[in-house]
This record gives structure tokens, sequence and C-alpha cells, in this order.
């Protein structure tokens, strides 16, 4: 059996900023991930970041992804593509099938950062070809180049609606309007103005009844909803779209994390079920770290800083050394992260999160 | 006319870029793909959406979460079914057939 120092399961912008830190102290690192490409969803960012100079803001997903890339090679990490961790054992050995074929690795130290998968929204015809998740429409337009469709209708106006609808507009879509069960559009304002300015309709409190067609999308039913967000069906209309993208938030992805025994909460700003660890990013199983949006959904951001975080504190434990000074400057960049409306909810989940560890480690 | 979905020009990531055009089989039917692209994508850029039927049913479905996890895209690829799609890269040659149900085992000696 092969013998690591270090094991980063997911090879996006948490892992990749994980790996960087960890080689950077002078750590064996092996990062694995099942895509055929390190980056995880950076490389369908194609839009330029928010936050200060140190966040790397102004600065396309696309251009982080292209330098965290860089940076891992240069430092030297072992990156294992196409392989699929299916569970962690005792002693930290982890199963890891690589190219077809079961492998098993111990490692000293173990960092989880699986990221996390879209919600779904059921409706009538929500199963039917050409209703896909707005995220996976982003990975068709921007990587594979290919529009899923030519007349879109949103669900949700949060970021990520906000966002790949203006996306959808620059790959040559016509996005015939944004839905919103809300009163008000979720996301940043900026990201609402720029598919205003090309006069595409939100449709407050509002929500889909049906998606319409035989054998693929061929139009949408929406109507308004009243204030207990009961449909009003009177009002229903049908709208001439073949593509419906849902953009209705993001759940972690932590099987694994269950798998490998850590203890878990509910914290709804944080996207449902995760996994309780302390200010180092340590899980309730010693030596299994977490980072990114599989321990708490957020930006991608928050999630290299998190890397970063789970990263020294990985070479703390394995070295014996302190760096706390380092730590607490990581710690103060997301917090300046965590601000605003949504980020102020996200940073007390975050800290309740924490307190619940020690409630919960002692017994 | 022939459907083409694919987004030659973009503003932000420029013209596509050059990639060596190969063919990939859709029942009987030929269709260009390029390398490194995934077989979804070239059945999409062809405005094919429809890749399977569901057993019981018989409903259509595609493409949904485009990153390996639903598994509503699976197709049975060179005699294996519930091959997932968005994920696997077209090769050249490569046969391609829609999936009834579980798909059948085509291939022999796997």
């Amino acid at each position: 059996m092969e013998e690591k120092e270090l094991v980063i399961i997911g090879g996006g912008p948490a892992g990749l900023c994980a790996a960087i830190e960890a080689r950077k102290k002078g750590i064996e690192v092996l990062l694995i991930d099942e895509n055929l490409r390190p980056g995880g969803q950076l490389f369908k960012q194609i839009h330029r970041f928010f936050g200060s100079q140190e966040h790397m803001a102004g600065v396309r997903g696309i251009t982080i992804g292209e330098k965290l890339l860089n940076s891992a090679i240069e430092y030297r990490t072992e990156i294992w593509l196409n392989s699929i961790a299916y569970g962690i054992f005792k002693d930290r050995i982890i199963g890891i099938v690589r190219d077809g074929k079961n492998v098993l690795v111990k490692a000293k130290a173990v960092i989880i950062a699986t990221g996390a998968i879209e919600n779904p929204l059921a409706f009538r015809g929500w199963t039917l070809p050409g209703v896909m998740g707005a995220g996976a429409c982003q990975t068709m337009i921007n990587i594979h180049r290919v529009l899923p469709g030519k007349k879109v209708l949103m669900i949700g106006s949060g970021n990520v609606g906000l966002i790949v609808s203006y996306q959808l507009l620059q790959a040559g879509a016509d996005v015939k309007g944004v839905i919103e069960i809300m009163p008000q559009i979720g996301g940043y304002l900026v990201h609402a103005a720029k598919i205003k300015r090309y006069g595409v309709p939100v449709f407050l409190s509002s929500t889909i009844v049906e998606a319409e067609g035989k054998t693929e999308v061929e139009g949408a039913t929406i109507c308004p909803v009243d204030q207990s967000f009961k449909p009003l069906l009177k009002k229903k209309k049908t709208i001439d779209v073949d593509l419906i993208c849902i953009a209705v938030g993001l759940s972690p992805l932590n099987e694994i994390l269950y798998q490998a025994g850590c203890l878990f909460t509910y914290q709804p700003y944080l996207g449902g079920t995760v996994a309780l660890h302390n200010e180092n990013m340590e899980t309730t199983v010693e030596g299994i770290f977490v980072a990114g949006d599989c321990s708490g959904v957020e930006e991608a951001s928050t999630a290299m800083e998190e890397g970063k975080l789970a990263g020294i504190s990985a070479v703390e434990k394995l070295k014996r050394e302190k760096y706390d000074e380092e730590k607490q400057e990581i710690r103060k960049r997301l917090n300046d992260f965590r601000i605003g409306t949504f980020g102020e909810k996200r940073r007390i989940a975050k800290e309740q999160l924490v307190k619940e560890y020690y409630e919960r480690i002692k017994n | 006319m022939k459907k083409d979905y694919r987004i030659y020009d973009h503003p932000v990531l420029g013209k596509i870029s050059e990639r060596k055009k190969i063919y990939i089989y859709l029942n009987k039917r030929k269709l260009v793909a390029y390398e490194g692209e995934t077989i979804a994508a070239t059945l999409y850029a062809n405005g094919i959406r429809v890749l399977r039927k569901t057993e019981k049913l018989g409903e259509p479905r595609g493409v949904f979460c485009a990153i390996g996890r639903c598994t509503d895209c699976v197709m049975v690829v060179d005699g294996i079914p519930n091959v997932r799609t968005c994920i696997t890269p077209v090769k050249n040659g490569m046969k391609i057939e829609f999936q009834h149900g579980l798909g059948k085992w085509k291939k022999k000696n796997w």
C-alpha cells in the first residue's frame, strides 16, 4: 500500500490552494480528482471576481484556475486525475478507483474538498430534456462551447441565476426571462443590472407551473404567487422557450465525510447538512480536514482561503510546527468576505459550526 | 437545415479554438465531433437532446447536471450501457446508441 503524508480529495479552488500551501511548507501531497482536468468549476467562471486585491478581485475565474494549476505544478504536487475516492477507512486508508483500478493509499492527514451540487426543483415536466441546472448550462456554454437551447427561461434570481443568464446572452442565446418566487431579486444588483441592460424581464413573486413539450422542452408556463407563495393559476401564461435552467442553490457534496464518521449539523445558510469543523478546518475525526463548498456552500473566493487554512493546519499537525500568524491573516480575509446580507449570515453560521464542534466533541 | 448549436465566436472567450476533427456514430448516423469534448457536447451541438428513455414509462431524458452526478445522460457507448455522456470524452469512431431503460450489455469478454 502506498503511503502519503497528505491526501487531498478534490482539485477545485479549495483543494488546489490547500495543496499549494502544504507543498510550500515541504509536505508530500497527493491531490486526487475524479475529472480529467483539475480546477473544479473555476474554468467555467468567465466573469471577474469581487473583493479586494488580495482576493484576486477583478480577475476572471478561468484565469484564477490557470494560476492555481500552474502554481500546484510549480510546487511539484502529485496529481491523480480520473480518480474517485470511494471511502476513508481505519487509520485514514483511502479507497480510490484510479483509471478503473482499485488503489489503497494510507494518509497521515486528509483534506476533503469535494465541492457542491446544484439543487433540483421538481415541477410538472421537469425531467424533460431541455430542463437543466444553471451550472450545467454554464459548463455546456463556457467549456464545451455548445448552447443547450436558444430561448431560455431562468428559474431563480440569485447570483448563479443572474450570472448564467448574462453568460447565456454573451453566448448568443435569447433569455426570455428570469423568474423569482420572492418579491425581490436575490443576487447582487451589479449582476441584475447587466441583464436588465439587455432588456431581460425579471418576473418577481412568480413560479413555474410546467415545462411544456412531448419529448423536449417547447415552452414554459409560469404564474404569479400570492403572499403565502400559492400559485395564482388563473394568471398563468406560457412563454416560448426551449431551455429551462434551474438556479435554486447548491448543497454540499459530503457523502465521503459521512462515510468517514464525521459529525454533522444543519445550517440552512451554508446549504444544508454540513460537517462540524473547528477554526482550523479539522472535522470531528482527527486528521480529517474539510475546505470549500463541501464544508458549507459559499463562493470560490472563500473556498480558496479555507483551502489555504486547511492546508496550513494539516502541516501543523504533521510537522508539529506553529503558523498562528498566517492562519490569523487567512481568518481575517475570510471574515472580510463574509459581509453583507448573505455573507453576514454565513459568518454567523460558520461561528455556530465551530461552537457546536467543541460542544459535541466533548461528549 | 442542419442544426448547429456551437458557439463559434464569444465576446470573452474569443473564437473557438482549433481542435482535431473526428467522427462518432449515433446509431447509424455519422456526426462531426472535436477531440477533447464530451459525448453529450457533440450530441447537443447537433441538436440531439433526447439521450435515453426510462425503463417503465419510456420517458425521455437528457443532460441535467453535466458533472457526472445525476446519471440522467447515460447512453450505450461502444456496447457498454450506462456511460455518463456528460463527462466521457469522444474518441474517433466511437459508437453511441440511445439507451432504453437499463440498457443491454453488447460487449463480450468485458
